[in-house]
């Protein structure tokens, strides 16, 4: 038989267990941010290592390196001047012609550079943490993204850290455009069946889809939640579902998200 | 009450932790983060208290649960069957054997997990299942058998360097002295 110590020690671990499991989604979500305020120091501190190591190697680059470096980039600067000029002529002929229409003005997005500062330690999770929150502007659901593609979206927001649900956890599915030429089709990108992150699966395309391998996929907007156009990834094959009902896809993302070190917040109006 | 042990053991949680919420190579070569937890937990339950059992499991899955996307407390079933089951049958088990501690740690990192996600099933979550979680809870125990071994070799290595070394009981009987000269 249990001896009472024990006896009491299981008595509170269940309670425990029952209190925590039944608190309101709130108040759990402040508990595990108290929580996980203990892990601060330690990550402000690997950050911190991490860019002491860095400096140290930039330190040892030979200065010709840099200097061809630095040229290219200016020619990239320039060329993308360039371009960002045109781009504001289109911007701006295309507002002219919304307004002609009588459509809704786009916004131009509000980018937050962060960095990621760890990972899910649950393997049937993916999400990581960044090290910035409601101080810095952020909240919930807000879309996160690399330069090559979406990432995921906000979940619990503290006041110095939060939490991204990365594309393929099943909190974060994405309402999904599949786009080539004519061809507008669109699905949910859900969690894939697959060990390798960059492989998902895009479910409730239509039965008649005329699907091929490496068709780019991107955000349609629907759902309130990612605005339209950030690129997901592209189409690797297809497959009837739901007895030939719809069709599914498998989806390679275009952001690695095994290869996380610095990723975009859109601060959306 | 050994308090070092307990702190000691509450540290290697708290470091358990971080360690597997930082440190990504295991994931990036394996698709698999490997979970340390589940073998100080055993450790705990085999040499600690009560009390240093009872904490070790709940600091330790409360915080992993703060750096998951996890509920609060759903790691926390696992670990305490874990910790219960190997506190109930400690005097039975074999510790110092290195193939027994492989077995544990073996053992406890393949259950662990699997009780998580049976919980957190019940509960009307949905994490991530599929066929490549017999290959994720496949890692885990082969990690968990191959940390176990320097899991307790340490712990027990940081309970010795840090507590006063135990008085050890004399041979010296002074009903066997040999007495010389006449008596």
């Amino acid at each position: 038989m249990l001896k009472r110590p024990r006896l009491i020690a299981l008595t509170i671990l269940i309670l425990l267990v029952l209190v925590l499991v039944s608190l309101p989604s709130r108040k759990a979500a402040q508990l595990k941010l108290a929580m996980g305020g203990f892990f601060l120091p330690l990550f402000g501190l690997t950050s911190s290592l991490r860019l002491a190591g860095g400096q140290a190697a930039d330190a040892v680059i030979p200065r010709r390196v840099l200097l061809t470096q630095i040229e290219q980039l200016q020619r990239e600067n320039q060329s993308l001047r360039f371009r960002g000029q045109q781009a504001d002529e289109l911007l701006q002929e295309n507002d002219r012609l919304r307004q002609y229409l009588g459509i809704q003005k786009q916004t131009l997005w509000k980018l937050k550079l962060v960095r990621v500062i760890g990972r899910d330690p649950a393997n049937w999770w993916r999400s990581v943490l960044i090290d910035a929150g409601s101080r810095d502007g952020l909240r919930p659901n807000l879309p996160v993204m690399v330069n090559e593609g979406l990432v995921g979206r906000l979940g619990v927001v503290g006041l110095g850290q939060s939490q991204v649900l990365l594309v393929g956890d099943p909190g974060c599915l994405v309402a999904s455009l599949i786009q080539d030429g004519n061809l507008r089709d669109h699905g949910m990108l859900a969690p894939g069946d697959s060990l390798d992150p960059r492989i998902l699966n895009l479910t409730h395309l239509s039965r008649n889809s005329a699907l091929k391998p490496g068709q780019k996929v991107v955000t349609s907007g629907l759902g309130g939640l990612f605005p339209r156009g950030i690129v997901i990834g592209e189409v690797v094959d297809s497959r009837p579902a739901e007895y030939g009902l719809s069709t599914e896809a498998r989806v390679k993302l275009a952001a690695n998200l095994n290869h996380l070190e610095e990723v975009w917040v859109l601060l959306l109006p | 009450m050994n308090w070092l042990n307990t702190v000691l053991l509450i540290l290697g949680a708290f470091l358990a932790v971080f360690v597997e919420c930082a440190w990504e190579t295991p994931r990036q070569w394996l698709g698999v983060q490997v979970d340390l937890l589940p073998c100080l937990v055993v450790y705990a339950g085999l040499t600690g208290e009560t009390v240093t059992l009872a904490l070790v499991t709940a600091l330790g899955a409360l915080w992993f649960d703060s750096l998951s996307a996890n509920p609060l407390g759903g790691s926390l079933p696992a670990l305490i069957l874990l910790g219960g089951v190997v506190r109930r049958y400690r005097d039975l088990i074999v510790q110092d054997d290195l193939r027994v501690q492989m077995m544990l740690g073996g053992a406890a990192s393949a259950s662990a997990p699997g009780i998580t996600l049976l919980f957190l099933l019940s509960l009307g979550y949905e994490p991530l299942v599929g066929w490549f979680t017999l290959w994720q809870v496949g890692v885990m125990a082969l990690s968990g058998a191959l940390a176990a071994p320097a899991v307790f070799w340490t712990c027990r290595f940081l309970s010795r360097t840090f507590s006063y070394p135990q008085i050890r009981e004399s041979s010296f009987r002074p009903d066997r002295e040999l007495k010389r000269g006449r008596h």
